[in-house]
């Protein structure tokens, strides 16, 4: 069964969404059941439909129309990031969350949690060569442990750093992890067997080892003010349970096994499922005071703080030496040498950083493998350095052409004329847009996290879903950046200050 | 050692349509002061260019010592070498290096491109600095300079490579006639040392005071010999 849902990616667009869909809702009978999930999660959750790709398939779109027709509403589909679902639903942009969404104890107190649907095992996977020497965390001292963030799994992932002395690596989906695992640049990864088995029918090369490392449920998330509409549809699941029409579901989807009924049995008892965490001392995290929530995060913070400006001022050295050396050839060049300059530049500020990170990384690791700190710092340094040569190449033009000509008849060679005449002054009159462009870089270079690699706003983003609120994370974060950049101007405002002060 | 350290011949050049040069013929004599005279655009800058090296020519030839450079024809570096080592300018803009001191500015060609020692150019540049009256102002940036300050600095620069021939482009433009009195004394000065100076200007008064050869540059062409209004 599909669902016909409309893809408004834009803001506008949603915004225009929503009004229309209040507008129906008030001319028309049922109203609309707004259930979120992440298409990019795939099957068997939520899926675009492979032969209609405007419409969705998967068990979670089949249990939204459940629930939807049990309520008397239409499902509307809102497709929204994994990592967002918890906050979108917070703030209303949907009604419901369902995609294969964790029972976590920060969720239930963040949120109304639906009781659980499913039930599955966090387990590992490892490349086939390794499969019989590592078969647990304990196994993986020294290695590099990939899994999506923001879940049970990468909290598991975070305590067996300090207790097993691996190393965790976070993905925004769950393919790459996999990916990267047969490329070698992960030694396992550790995901739900839904996700492990549904990736290994597609792939070769790596084992799911048959150990559970935690068990967890798959919950549906609404609005904390939303309890009673929560208790309306868990009425309707545990009808769903008891009449075997979610084992219907999950049959069709090939991901119904014999620890779904002691689940539903449970339930149907009245007893309790308890929330699962990956943390030890984040079972009360939710629970905590954000301010003391965030001196337990303050370390990692730091620690993310220092990725982000390592990795902007190596960029940043990187981007200003190659964007010089593009800059002399664009104006000393030959012909060909600027057109091929021209292009390089074209091509890097016409194209998106994000795009052009996502090709350095995987695009090209099946020839070059690169890591994800060397990836993220190329990729950074390679786009910065087509802006950078346009300043230094406007600033090069920019000095007096009278005193190059003087320069000329003292006896300087074309390259003294550069080196000791020209270059310097271009540098002057380059710095302000420099220390610009350097601020810049410092809040770009969040966008690596698309390569793994954990920096500032990433940790923030983890902090704030494990909390369930971005008040707190995103006032600290915003501290943390400000305090990297604000020196960083004021070191530039004094340079030039010195440049043009009055010598003594 | 030949008495003519300059000679030029039917020197031609056109930028577009028009005809800046049309045939230009002088010689200058060692220790000579020559004034190139005529109205503005009428290509007197040109010809101080294309003496330096700075600006290539369609025609004729210019010959300084034993470098020559032809129409049409782009100088070796090692002529250009060679030829800048014999002249240096002083531009009617100054053109000084507007990130360095008046002293820097005097030294860098010394150091980098003659490979005098950085003491000895300093203490060169200090001595020029002082000769022209400006030594106080040599840890001024060019900025901070008045235009005669800088017009002197711009001379000192010129001449801390020891060049036999100074081209001048327009030196009383920016001048007082108290400033121009100065300048005048500082030339007669360069003279007396056996310096060849060759100016361009528009300035018939000063030329006449400094008793200089005048040539005057008319629709692109220069008659030996000719005098002020003649």
């Amino acid at each position: 069964m599909a669902v016909t849902f409309r893809t408004a990616p834009t803001a506008f667009a949603l915004a225009v969404a929503g009004v229309a869909a209040a507008a129906s809702a008030a001319a028309q009978g049922p109203r609309d059941l707004r259930w979120a999930g992440d298409p990019e999660g795939g099957a068997p959750f939520v899926q675009a439909n492979p032969t209609r790709p405007d419409e969705v398939e998967g068990f979670d779109v089949e249990i939204a129309a459940l629930l939807a027709r049990g309520l008397g509403r239409v499902p509307r589909f809102i497709p929204i990031t994994f990592t967002s679902l918890d906050q979108s639903i917070a703030r209303d942009d949907a009604d419901l969350g369902l995609s294969g969404i964790e029972d976590t104890p920060a969720r239930r107190a963040a949120l109304a949690v639906t009781i659980p649907y499913y039930e599955f095992r966090e387990v590992l996977s490892v490349r086939d060569a390794d499969a019989p020497r590592l078969r647990t965390l304990a196994d993986l001292r020294g290695r590099n442990v990939g899994t999506l963030g923001g879940t049970i799994a990468y909290d598991i992932l975070l305590r067996a750093e300090r207790e097993h002395g691996i190393r965790a690596v976070s993905y925004d989906d769950d393919v790459h992890p996999y990916s990267d695992l047969l490329l070698g640049r992960l030694d396992a990864v550790l995901l739900d067997d839904v996700l492990a088995e549904r990736r290994r029918r597609r792939m070769a090369g790596f084992t799911v080892q048959p150990d559970t490392v935690v068990v967890g449920h798959y919950v549906g998330a609404l609005a904390a003010r939303n309890a009673s509409l929560r208790d309306a549809i868990d009425d309707i699941l545990r009808e769903a349970m008891r009449d075997g029409t979610l084992e219907r579901i999950f049959r069709t989807w090939n991901v119904w096994n014999d620890a779904q009924p002691a689940l539903y049995a449970r339930l149907l008892a009245g007893e309790q499922v308890e929330a699962v965490t990956g943390l030890d001392e984040a079972a009360n995290l939710a629970a905590m005071s954000p301010w003391v929530a965030a001196r337990q995060y303050a370390p990692s913070l730091l620690r993310a703080s220092g990725v982000t400006l390592a990795l902007s001022c190596l960029a940043m050295a990187l981007a200003v030496a190659l964007g010089m050396v593009i800059a002399t050839g664009r104006v000393y060049g030959t012909r060909p040498v600027r057109l091929a300059l021209v292009g390089y530049v074209e091509l890097m500020r016409g194209t998106p950083i994000l795009l052009q990170l996502f090709v350095l990384y995987y695009g090209i690791a099946a020839a070059v493998r690169l890591p994800a700190f060397a990836a993220a710092l190329l990729g950074l340094a390679l786009n910065y350095a087509a802006y950078e040569s346009e300043i230094y190449r406007a600033a090069l033009e920019a000095v007096p052409v009278g005193q190059l000509e003087a320069a000329r008849t003292l006896g300087f060679s074309e390259r003294q004329v550069l080196t000791l005449i020209r270059g310097p002054q271009a540098f002057r009159l380059a710095l302000a847009p420099m220390t610009n462009d350097f601020v810049a870089l410092l809040k770009d270079s969040s966008l690596v996290s698309v390569l793994t690699v954990v920096e500032l706003t990433r940790q923030t983003q983890m902090f704030a879903t494990n909390l369930g609120s971005w008040v707190v994370p995103g006032i600290l974060c915003a501290a943390l950046y400000l305090a990297m950049s604000l020196p960083l101007a004021a070191l530039a405002r004094r340079l030039e200050r010195r440049w043009k002060a009055s010598p003594p | 050692m030949s008495d003519t350290i300059l000679r030029v011949r039917d020197l031609r050049l056109h930028r577009g349509a028009r005809q800046i040069l049309a045939g230009v013929e002088f010689d200058v004599s060692r220790g000579d002061l020559v004034a190139i005279m005529g109205s503005s655009g009428s290509g007197k800058t040109t010809i101080l260019r294309t003496i330096a090296g700075l600006e290539p020519f369609d025609g004729g030839q210019v010959e300084l010592d034993a470098v020559v450079l032809r129409g049409r024809t782009p100088p070796s570096m090692d002529a250009l070498r060679l030829l800048r080592r014999k002249v240096g300018m002083v531009f009617q803009f100054h053109c000084l290096f507007e990130h360095l001191t008046a002293l820097h500015n005097v030294c860098l060609a010394p150091v980098h491109a003659h490979g005098v020692a950085p003491r000895d150019a300093e203490r060169r540049a200090r001595e020029l600095l002082a000769a022209f009256g400006v030594e106080h102002r040599a840890d001024a940036l060019p900025r901070q300079l008045s235009g005669g300050e800088a017009q002197r600095v711009a001379i000192a620069r010129a001449l801390a490579v020891d060049p036999p021939l100074l081209l001048m482009d327009e030196p009383t433009a920016a001048l007082d006639s108290e400033r121009k009195d100065d300048l005048g004394e500082l030339l007669r000065r360069l003279r007396a040392d056996g310096r060849t100076l060759v100016m361009a200007t528009h300035d018939e008064a000063f030329a006449r005071v400094l008793t200089a050869r005048i040539l005057s540059l008319r629709d692109g062409m220069i008659r030996e010999g000719s005098s002020p209004g003649a």
